[in-house]
C-alpha cells in the first residue's frame, strides 16, 4: 500500500526519466509532448485514485493525506491544461522543445512532492526542485528583438527566488534552532508550548517569506511584471498557475504553525494582503501588455489569498483553497486566449485583442468568462471564491480588511472591463481571424464550464477541503 | 420556516420561470439561421408569460408570506439555501417581467440586424437574473442574480448600442458594480450578526440590530440601490446607457433593471433596518423630490426623444422613492403600483422611439416632428403613452401619482407641494414632444416617406396599451394583491420605531375609504 500511494510521484518521475531519453535524440518535439502528457494524465489519475489514503512516507518526512493528494489532483490537473493550451510553444527556440518538456514535468514533480513534505529539509528540497526547473524555462524563448529581454527576466527571476530562498532558509534555521526539529508535526507542539516569542515570530515570517515569493504577494513580487512579459507565453501560463497551488498548500501548512495568540504573524500577513490588493490592482490599471496585466492582477488575486490565511481557521484555509483552484482555472482559460491569440508567440498587447469577438468568438467568450470571473461577478468561480474568503475573514473580526478587499474589487472591474470591451467593442481593424482548432475549442469549454460549475455547486469542494485542512490542523 | 408557503403540487413554478429563458438560451445556441433564432426566443419568452400567469390566479391575497416557495439547501456548511418565494410586492414586478419580454423580442425583430442569436440569448439570459432577484429569498442567491445581470446587460449595450456604447456600457458596469461591492460586505455583516448565522431574508428581518448596525448596512444598502433606481444624484450613468442601448436593452433597462432598486428599498432597507430607514427618511425625500424636479426640467430641455424618456425616468423614479419613504400604506401602494405603470408606460415609449428610429435612423425630435398625417396608427398610440407618463386621469400613471401624493400629503404638506411642479414638468415635456412629432410647424421635413406601424408593432403596442387602459380604468385587481404585503412591511418598520411612524393598520382601515373604485 506504501508504494501505491507515492503513485502520482513515481508516475512523474519515470516520465520525467522517459522525456529525458527522448531529449538526447534531435527534433523528437512530438514524441516529448506526447510523453508528457501521457504523464501528467496518468499522474492525474493516480492522484485521484489515491484521494482519500493516508500514510507516512521516508521516516515521516513525507506525508500523504487528503490535504496533500488533493493538491496533487489540482496540480496534475493544472499541468494537464497547461500541456494542452500551450501544446504550440511557438516561441520556444526549436531545438530546446524537448528539453522544455522535461523541466515542466521535473517542476511539477517538485511542486506535488512539496505538498506533501513534513519536514522542513525535505520542503526546502522540493521547493528547489521545482523552481530551479522553472528558472530553466524561461530564457529558453526565442531572441526575436535582439534584446534578451527572456535573458532578463530569468536572471531577475533566478535573483529574486535565491534571496527569497536564503531568506526562508534562515527562517528555518530560526525554527531548528528554537524547537530542535524540523518535523512540522513536532515543531507545531514545541511552537504552540513556546508561544509568540520574537525568535519564534521571526522565524515564521521568514519562512512564509519564502513562499509568499512563489505566490507573489508584496513585497516579494518584483520579479512578477517582467518576468511574466519576458517569458514565452506558454511559461507564463505555467508560472501564473501551477506554483501557486505549492505556494498557498504550504502557507497553509505553515499557518497552522502559527498559534492563536501570534498576533504579529497574523498582523504582517494583513499588512502584506492590503499592499498586494492596492498595488496590484492599481499597477494594473494602466498596464498595456496582457501578460503583463494578469501579472499584477495575479498579485492582487495573492491578497485575496491571504485574507483566508489570516483567520487561522479550517474553513478559511479551505476557502483559500477553493479560491487558488478557482484561480488556476479562470487565468488558464485567460492564457488560454492569449496563447491562441498569439500565433507566433509573440507578446499580445491588450489592443491586439480588437474585435476578437468578430475573430474568434468563441475565444472571445472565454476571455469575457475568465475576466469576469476573475473580476469577482457572479456566478463564475471567482465570485464564490471571494465571497467565501470575505466571509470567513469577517468572522474573524477583520472588517477594515474586507472593506478594502470590497473596494479593491471594484477598482480591479476596471482593467478586466476594458479588456472585455476591446474584445467586444473595438473594431478589428484589419486584424486576422484566430484559427481555433478543435482541441482548443474543447479545452475552452471544458474551462468555461468547470469557471461556471464550481461557482454554482462549490458546495462538493469547498466540504472536501475543509475535511481535509482539519484532518492537518 | 413560518414565512414561506411551499408550492403546492409537484411543479416548482418559479424555478421554472427563473430557468426555463436560461435552458431555452441553450437551445438557442445550437440553432441556426437569425429568423430561427428570432422565433425561438419568441416561443420561450410566450411560454414563460403564459406559464407565469397561474401565479395571479393562485396568489392568495389573504397571507403576507412568501407563497409558491422553494426551499432545498445549496452550500450547507454556509447556510446557504435555494430559496424562492412571493409576496404582493414581488408578484407584480415578476409578471411584469415575464409579460414583457416576449415585445423586447418582437421590438428586436427588425431592429437587431447583426448577430441576432448572440442578441436573443443575452436577452433570454437577462430574463433568468431578473426573475430570479425578485424570487430570490436568499441573500446569496439573489446577489448572484443581481450581479449576474450585469454582464448580459453590458453585452447588450457594447454590441448592439449606439455611436457612444463603448462609453456608455462601461459607465453603466462600473457605476453599478461599484454601488453592489459595500453591498456584498452588509450581506455578510447580517449574516454574521444574526445567530444562528443565516442568509434567509425573511429570517434577517425585524431582529434586534444596534442602531449604529443599522445606519452602516442601510448606508451599504441605499448606495447600491440608489446607484440602481437611480437616485439624484447617481443618475449619470442613466442617460448614456439609456440612449445608446438599442430598443429592447431600453426597454429591459428601464422597465424592469430600475424597479431592482426600489424593489430593494422595499424588500431590505425598509423591514431588515427600519431603524436606519426612518432616520434616513427626510434626507431620501429630500433627493426624491430633486430627483423629480430635475429629471423634469432636464427632459424638458431634450432634443433627443431618447434622452427626453430617460430623464423623465428620473423624474418618475423621484415619485416611486418618494411613495416609499414617507412610510406610510398609500405612498408605498402607490409606489409599487407606479413602478410597474412606468415598466408600461416607459418601455412602450422607448419602443415608440425605436420605432421611429428603425425608419428615419435618428432620434432627433426635430427630425421627427410633423408625422402624424403619416402615421396616424402610430401617433395614436404615442399619444397615449405620452399621456399616461405625464400621469393624465384615466390612465395608469395618474392612479400611482395621485396615491403617492396622497401619501406624501400625509406625510408633510410641504414635501407635497414640492413634488407637484415635477407633475406639471411631466405634463410641459410630454405635450412639447408630442406636439412636435404628430403635428410640429410649418417646416417640417419630408415625412411622406414614412410608412405606418405594422401588425408586428401594433402587436408589440397593443398590450401595453390595455394595462395603461385597465390600471387606469380599474386598479383594483392590481391593489388587491398589495394590501396585506405592504400592511405586513409596515408593521414591521412600526415595530421597531413605536411611536415615531403611523399607525399602519390606522392608515389602511383610511385606506378603505379612499379605496378606489
Amino acid at each position: 500500500m506504501n508504494g501505491l500511494v507515492f503513485a502520482p510521484e513515481l508516475v512523474l518521475l519515470l516520465g520525467s526519466l522517459l522525456v529525458f531519453f527522448v531529449t538526447l535524440g534531435h527534433g523528437r518535439t512530438g514524441a516529448a509532448r506526447g510523453l508528457s502528457l501521457a504523464t501528467a494524465v496518468g499522474a492525474l489519475i493516480c492522484s485521484l485514485a489515491t484521494l482519500g489514503h493516508e500514510a507516512d512516507l521516508f521516516f515521516g518526512a513525507y506525508r500523504v493525506d487528503l490535504f496533500s493528494q488533493l493538491f496533487k489532483t489540482a496540480i496534475t490537473l493544472g499541468l494537464v491544461l497547461v500541456l494542452l493550451v500551450g501544446r504550440r510553444l511557438a516561441d520556444i527556440v526549436e531545438e530546446a522543445r524537448p528539453e522544455y518538456h522535461l523541466f515542466l514535468l521535473l517542476s511539477a514533480t517538485g511542486l506535488v512532492m512539496l505538498v506533501s513534505s513534513v519536514e522542513l529539509i525535505t520542503l526546502f528540497v522540493a521547493l528547489e526542485l521545482s523552481s530551479y526547473s522553472v528558472y530553466l524555462l524561461v530564457p529558453m524563448r526565442n531572441d526575436r528583438q535582439g534584446l534578451r529581454i527572456q535573458m532578463e527576466a530569468a536572471i531577475k527571476y533566478v535573483m529574486f527566488g535565491v534571496v527569497a530562498s536564503g531568506v526562508m532558509l534562515f527562517g528555518m534555521s530560526y525554527l531548528f534552532g528554537i524547537t530542535g526539529t524540523t518535523y512540522l508535526g513536532e515543531l507545531l507542539a514545541r511552537l504552540q508550548a513556546i508561544g509568540a516569542t520574537p525568535a519564534v515570530v521571526a522565524g515564521l515570517t521568514m519562512v512564509l517569506g519564502g513562499f509568499f515569493y512563489k505566490l507573489a504577494v508584496f513585497p516579494f513580487h518584483f520579479w512578477v511584471p517582467d518576468v511574466y512579459q519576458g517569458a514565452a507565453n506558454e511559461t507564463t501560463t505555467y508560472i501564473a498557475t501551477v506554483p501557486k497551488l505549492g505556494a498557498v498548500a504550504l502557507l497553509i501548512r505553515v499557518a497552522t504553525l502559527v498559534s492563536p495568540d501570534g498576533e504579529a504573524v497574523v498582523n504582517f500577513m494583513i499588512v502584506l494582503s492590503v499592499c498586494s490588493m492596492f498595488y496590484g490592482n492599481l499597477a494594473a490599471l494602466v498596464q498595456t501588455d496582457i501578460k503583463r496585466m494578469l501579472g499584477f492582477s495575479g498579485i492582487a488575486h495573492a491578497g485575496y489569498v491571504i485574507l483566508g490565511l489570516v483567520t487561522l481557521k479550517d474553513a478559511g484555509f479551505a476557502a483559500a483553497f477553493y479560491y487558488i483552484v478557482g484561480y488556476l482555472v479562470m487565468s488558464l482559460a485567460c492564457f488560454l486566449v492569449v496563447c491562441a491569440v498569439s500565433r507566433d508567440g509573440e507578446n499580445v498587447a491588450i489592443s491586439d485583442l480588437a474585435g476578437l469577438y468578430k475573430r474568434a468568438p468563441l475565444l472571445a467568450f472565454t476571455l469575457l468568462v475568465g475576466m469576469f470571473a476573475l473580476a469577482g461577478i457572479p456566478p463564475f468561480v471567482g465570485f464564490m471564491g471571494k465571497f467565501f474568503l470575505l466571509t470567513n475573514a469577517l468572522q474573524q473580526g477583520y472588517l477594515a480588511l474586507v472593506i478594502i478587499a470590497a473596494l479593491n474589487t471594484a477598482i480591479s472591474i476596471y482593467y478586466y472591463l476594458s479588456v472585455v470591451r476591446v474584445a467586444f467593442t473595438a473594431d478589428p481593424e484589419g486584424r486576422p481571424a484566430v484559427p481555433t482548432d478543435p482541441l482548443t475549442g474543447v479545452v475552452s469549454v471544458v474551462l468555461v464550464l468547470v469557471i461556471i460549475g464550481l461557482g454554482c455547486l462549490p458546495n462538493q469542494v469547498l466540504s472536501i477541503a475543509t475535511t481535509a485542512v482539519r484532518a492537518i490542523l | 420556516m413560518d414565512f414561506l408557503i411551499l408550492n403546492q403540487g409537484s411543479f416548482p413554478i418559479l424555478s421554472t420561470l427563473i430557468f426555463l429563458p436560461l435552458a431555452g438560451a441553450l437551445v438557442l445556441l445550437l440553432l441556426k439561421g437569425d429568423n430561427a433564432a428570432r422565433i425561438w426566443a419568441l416561443v420561450v419568452t410566450s411560454v414563460n408569460a403564459a406559464l407565469s400567469l397561474p401565479l395571479y390566479q393562485n396568489f392568495d391575497i389573504t397571507t403576507p408570506k412568501y407563497q409558491f416557495g422553494e426551499h432545498h439547501a445549496w452550500i450547507p456548511s454556509l447556510g446557504i439555501n435555494y430559496t424562492l418565494g412571493i409576496d404582493g410586492i414581488s408578484l407584480l414586478l415578476v409578471l411584469l417581467t415575464t409579460l414583457l419580454m416576449p415585445l423586447c423580442v418582437l421590438c428586436s425583430w427588425r431592429y437587431i440586424e447583426k448577430r441576432v442569436k448572440a442578441f436573443m440569448v443575452c436577452l433570454l439570459i437577462m430574463e433568468t437574473s431578473m426573475l430570479g432577484v425578485f424570487a430570490a429569498l436568499d441573500f446569496v442567491l439573489f446577489y448572484i442574480m443581481w450581479e449576474a445581470m450585469l454582464i448580459p446587460m453590458y453585452l447588450l449595450i457594447a454590441i448592439w448600442g449606439g455611436p457612444r456604447k463603448t462609453y456608455a456600457s462601461i459607465k453603466f458596469f462600473l457605476y453599478t458594480l461599484a454601488g453592489s461591492v459595500m453591498l456584498l460586505v452588509a450581506i455578510i455583516a447580517l449574516y454574521l450578526a444574526n445567530d444562528p448565522h443565516t442568509f434567509s431574508i425573511p429570517q434577517l428581518m425585524g431582529q434586534d440590530y444596534s442602531f449604529t448596525f443599522q445606519v452602516w448596512v442601510f448606508l451599504a444598502f441605499f448606495l447600491a440601490f440608489a446607484i440602481k433606481v437611480p437616485m439624484f444624484p447617481f443618475h449619470t450613468w442613466l442617460p448614456a446607457a439609456h440612449v445608446e442601448a438599442p430598443t429592447a436593452g431600453s426597454v429591459v433597462l428601464a422597465s424592469v433593471l430600475l424597479k431592482m432598486g426600489t424593489y430593494g428599498f422595499l424588500r431590505f432597507c425598509l423591514p431588515i433596518t427600519p431603524q436606519a430607514a426612518v432616520a434616513a427618511m427626510p434626507y431620501v425625500i429630500a433627493l426624491s423630490i430633486a430627483g423629480i424636479l430635475y429629471g423634469g426640467f432636464t427632459a424638458l430641455a431634450q432634443s433627443d426623444m431618447k434622452k427626453l424618456v430617460a430623464y423623465s425616468s428620473v423624474g418618475h423614479m423621484g415619485f416611486v422613492t418618494l411613495g416609499i419613504f414617507v412610510l406610510n400604506m398609500r405612498g408605498i401602494e402607490g409606489a409599487i403600483l407606479q413602478m410597474i405603470n412606468h415598466g408600461i408606460t416607459t418601455g412602450a415609449l422607448f419602443i415608440c422611439v425605436g420605432l421611429i428610429y428603425e425608419r428615419t435612423h435618428s432620434r432627433e425630435l426635430a427630425k421627427a416632428t410633423g408625422i402624424g398625417k403619416y402615421m396616424p396608427l402610430y401617433v395614436a398610440f404615442l399619444v397615449f403613452f405620452g399621456l399616461s407618463s405625464l400621469a393624465f386621469p384615466g390612465t395608469n400613471s395618474f392612479i400611482g401619482e395621485f396615491l403617492i401624493l396622497v401619501g406624501g400629503f400625509a406625510y408633510n404638506k410641504t414635501v407635497a407641494a414640492l413634488a407637484i411642479p415635477g407633475a406639471v414638468l411631466a405634463a410641459a415635456y410630454m405635450l412639447r414632444m408630442l406636439q412636435k412629432v404628430v403635428w410640429g410647424g410649418t417646416n417640417n421635413p419630408d415625412q411622406s416617406y414614412l410608412t405606418d406601424c405594422n401588425v408586428r408593432e401594433i402587436v408589440t403596442l397593443a398590450p401595453l396599451l390595455v394595462f395603461v387602459l385597465w390600471i387606469g380604468l380599474k386598479p383594483a385587481p392590481f391593489l388587491d394583491v398589495l394590501h396585506v404585503s405592504v400592511n405586513h412591511l409596515l408593521s414591521q418598520v412600526e415595530a421597531a420605531n413605536p411611536g415615531v411612524i403611523k399607525l399602519a393598520s390606522a392608515t389602511a382601515a383610511q385606506g378603505k375609504l379612499l379605496a378606489l373604485p
